[in-house]
């Protein structure tokens, strides 16, 4: 089989001798001030829903109304006991029968209403893609402009999976038909909620 | 000797199979091209973005050499085991290695069109594993026996009805079933044990970050996440001109990749591997397949830039009316009549012709790679091998004649005004005559400009 | 200021009245135009297929019968486009370089040299749609691209504006090829009729009389495809309208 060496060999055959220098690339991080709204705007445009709670127990309350058959949920943050516990959770696989999942964002970002879950954040990744609902729990402070300040932001190298998420699964395949629920999340609801002081063990 | 794919029938094919399949796709198509441009119009830096993303790519590519290696020191610093592949066979077979040594005997996979290049699921097949293809189009087209017509919507030849009828056929659904929303219900159902039961999960890559030694995939239906977090090993195809220098590229990257695609800020899952999960184990397969080849030819090295974004394909109105399965490629459209050659010159000798030369593909290229250009460049490649269509080369010779001498031309053109005033229609449109099928002849003018000219102007003077 | 007035092969053979109208269009401006009469073609339906070979002759004819002029005019986007972009299969003198540089398309000379701004002596009464070609947009930029994010403008809409009882409309799909694509419309024939068909249907759609374009060798196709159809529809250059005739 080929190694680094012989691929690179290869390569270094046939550069081009004309060279490209790096550009430089402008911050981007000037706008609108609101970016909550922007937010909320696009969240919407992506098929997402939000609500504004204070406190976890009336996130909960409206849970119980929007999702009334839940019966299997399973929370990533201490903040919320759910019906499954997540600690106990040796195999992706077993999150196989979550109804909904509630997991703590630590960045949202405006210019899509997308928000950046990390393997941490979820304890194990599975549960924010076999789980037939997902509630985002995010404090509005951690919105940041685009794509641009967001990836100023994703320490990729401290993390092994980081994904961002901009709505319920999705897909067009048939007909031209968008639909919501292809094979991950049906739906995907944000509780702007500050984050806790201090961060139980 | 490679059978020539004849492209013009296969297009023609499909235009007359119905009243209902070719416009259905122009249609579907004409949309997402003007989706594109609606997204487009609310970045007011989008015209800066597209200069700066075809820039980033041609430096990377000019430096390949440096950023491949800094791309596999990081990725196994993470953990991650990196094999590199020459071609599709080295390919292939890499990853069977890999596959046959965990003992895995069914896998799940997200879209890769290298892999597609590669024929990897054919040869897994071959070596009795089960392949099932997560995203919903793949899927499709891997129960239809076909290859993805559109490397992003790779279903978008099939309406609700074939669908419809595939599944009743397959999954066994309702023949009557023809509600898009519970149709993919039953995909959803059908699938969801497949990944649960898969030995691995296999994705490619849309980057390739090698700063962090980080690969993203871009997907709409989180299959790529479902893939990767569930099978305890996960195997990623990456082809060598996916690398990008920095994680700072990826703002630029991701803002005008789904744009360019489908007219939305992004896809619903934008995931970012730079390590195997807990409990898990990652592998990529770092390919060539040619690549480093067509980055040494002068004319055509621009086509690594491609971020495969689809642009050209919705906005080509040949393609539209073609359909992707014509082509007989892994890569159809604009892009592929460029790349296809360089695969196999002689099966692809036709593909470069099937263009009006309209140009509008190089034009919402958003890493502005000279598409139109490229394809008269291969037309040069194809003239000077004799690989252009016969009738052309013969009926450019008496052009060539013709034009090169005035008193020759001139006297063509009188022959011919006599030629088509004397000649019956039922003789001149005959089915050899292809300009007469579809179009009346023009009529050619008893006087000439240049005899008008004569006659009543140069007296003037 | 001397113009040599450039006649392609199928304006001299199948549309005069386009070339009659441009010459005397042009000098209703006071512009001094010379025909040269030993000029053939641009050599574009060979070059455009990659016969480089069999382009040379008639580039090296065009050369010679247009040196010396200050500008070369003709009425015809996608020639002018071939000798302003892609005619290389001559070696590039000093004097073929400013040929090809000073070659102009006909709206565009008239709006970015000339910078003509009324046609008193034109009438047109009719609804009619402007064929953007494929040339005159992308090779030329005669009007703004769909595919860009810039400021829209028409050149040749912008002209036409100033004829009297003229009616511009808008088609659904203004700047979608019309499949003609020179030798692409006899050697890809079924994709090629499907575009004109398409595209006529949109103009039909629009309930269009008129289709005028600054390039007739698109026109030749559609107008093709109406008849057989037997489609209302009449096919006019735009120097025809802007010079009130011939029609």
């Amino acid at each position: 089989m080929s190694s680094l060496e012989s691929m690179l060999q290869s390569i270094k055959a046939n550069l081009p001798k004309q060279k490209v220098s790096y550009p430089t690339i402008p911050s981007y991080e000037s706008g609108p001030e609101d970016l909550l709204q922007e937010f909320q705007v696009n969240l919407l445009k992506a098929g997402g829903a939000f609500f504004k709670v204070s406190a976890i127990a009336e996130a909960q309350e409206i849970v119980k109304k929007i999702h009334p058959d839940a019966s299997v949920i399973c929370s990533a943050t201490d903040e919320w006991k759910g019906t499954k516990d997540s600690h106990r959770v040796q195999q992706p696989h077993e999150m196989a029968d979550v109804d909904l999942a509630i997991i703590r964002s630590t960045m949202g970002v405006a210019e899509t209403g997308m928000v950046w879950l990390r393997e941490v954040d979820l304890m194990i990744s599975s549960l924010g893609f076999l789980c037939q609902h997902i509630v985002i729990l995010l404090d509005p402070k951690r919105i940041t402009r685009n794509m641009h300040t967001a990836y100023r932001q994703v320490e990729l190298d401290k993390n092994n999976y980081g994904c961002f998420v901009m709505g319920p699964s999705a897909t067009a395949d048939i007909g031209a038909v968008l639909i919501h629920g292809a094979q991950g999340p049906r739906s995907l609801t944000v509780m702007f909620l500050e984050e806790p002081p201090i961060k139980t063990a | 000797m490679s059978k020539i794919v004849n492209i013009v029938k296969n297009s023609s094919d499909f235009i007359h199979l119905d009243n209902v399949h070719e416009p259905m796709h122009d249609k579907n198509l004409w949309a997402a091209k003007t989706s594109r441009e609606k997204a487009a119009a609310e970045v007011p830096e989008w015209e800066k973005l597209r200069e700066l993303a075809s820039q980033i790519k041609e430096h990377t590519l000019t430096h390949l050499d440096e950023y491949i290696m800094q791309f596999t020191h990081n990725a196994e610093k993470r953990g991650v085991k990196v094999h590199f592949a020459k071609d599709a066979a080295e390919h292939n077979q890499i990853v069977y290695d890999i596959l046959s040594k965990h003992s895995v005997r069914s896998i799940i996979k997200s879209k890769s069109m290298l892999q597609e290049e590669c024929g990897m699921t054919p040869f897994l097949e071959g070596h009795g594993i089960t392949v099932t293809e997560s995203d919903l189009g793949e899927r499709i087209q891997q129960l239809y026996g076909e290859a993805p017509s559109h490397i992003v919507m790779p279903a978008i030849q099939k309406t609700t009805d074939d669908i419809a009828k595939l599944f009743a056929e397959k999954i066994g659904t309702d023949p009557n079933n023809k509600d898009a929303k519970s149709l993919n219900e039953a995909m959803r159902n059908d699938a969801r044990p497949k990944f649960l039961a898969a030995g691995a999960g296999m994705t490619g890559a849309n980057f390739a970050i090698a700063e962090t030694g980080t690969f993203v995939v871009c997907t709409n239906e989180g299959n790529a996440d479902l893939t990767a977090s569930i099978p305890p090993l996960h195997i990623a195809s990456i082809g060598i001109e996916k690398v990008l220098p920095k994680v700072e590229d990826l703002g630029v990257f991701i803002r005008v990749l789904t744009r360019s695609a489908l007219g939305n800020p992004a896809t619903e899952y934008t995931s970012h591997f730079t390590g195997p999960r807990k409990g898990g184990e990652m592998h990529i397969v770092l390919t060539d397949n040619g690549r480093s080849r067509r980055l040494g030819m002068t004319e055509f090295w621009h086509s690594l830039k491609c971020i495969r974004c689809g642009a050209c394909m919705n906005t080509c109105p040949v393609y539209r009316r073609s359909g992707g399965l014509a082509y007989g490629a892994t890569y159809s459209g604009p892009i592929g009549i460029i790349l296809d050659p360089t695969f196999d010159q002689t099966k692809y000798s036709e593909l470069p012709y099937h263009s009006s030369l309209c140009g509008s593909c190089t034009e919402v290229c958003p890493v502005h790679i000279n598409i139109s250009e490229q394809i008269i460049e291969w037309r040069k490649i194809m003239a000077s091998h004799r690989l252009m269509p016969r009738g052309l080369a013969a009926g450019f010779s008496m052009a060539d004649i013709m034009f090169k001498r005035p008193a020759l031309f001139r006297l063509a053109e009188k022959m011919g005004y006599w030629m088509l005033k004397i000649i019956p229609k039922r003789l001149l449109y005959i089915k050899q005559n292809a300009w007469g099928r579809n179009r009346t002849m023009p009529t050619l003018a008893k006087q000439t400009f240049q005899d008008w000219y004569r006659e009543n102007q140069k007296k003037k003077i | 200021m001397k113009i040599g007035l450039f006649i392609p092969c199928y304006i001299d053979a199948i549309y005069p009245k386009v070339g009659m109208a441009t010459l005397e269009l042009l000098q209703r401006f006071g512009v001094h135009v010379e025909v040269p009469l030993d000029q053939t073609c641009c050599g574009q339906p060979m070059s455009n297929e990659g016969d480089q070979k069999r382009a040379a002759g008639a580039q090296k004819l065009f050369c010679k019968n247009f040196a010396g002029y200050d500008y070369i005019v003709g009425p015809a986007g996608s020639c002018v486009k071939q000798v302003r972009m892609h005619m290389d299969a001559i070696p590039q003198l000093p004097e073929v370089k400013r040929i090809r540089k000073n070659t102009y398309e006909l709206v565009e000379f008239l709006t970015d040299i000339l910078r003509v701004s009324q046609f008193p002596w034109a009438r047109f009464n009719h609804r009619i749609a402007i064929h953007n070609s494929c040339s005159s947009i992308r090779g030329l930029h005669l009007a703004s691209r769909s595919e860009w994010m810039e400021p829209r403008f028409n050149k040749t809409e912008a002209l036409l504006q100033k004829v009297e009882g003229i009616q511009i409309e808008h088609i659904d799909r203004p700047d979608e090829c019309c499949g003609f694509g020179g030798t692409f419309c006899v050697a890809d024939e079924p994709v090629s009729a499907k575009m004109g068909q398409d595209k006529v249907a949109d103009y039909v759609r629009h309930k269009i009389e008129y289709v005028v374009s600054p390039d007739m060798s698109c026109l030749m196709h559609q107008s093709g495809v109406s008849e057989k159809q037997r489609m209302p529809l009449s096919f006019l250059h735009v120097a025809q309208v802007l010079n009130n005739g011939p029609f």
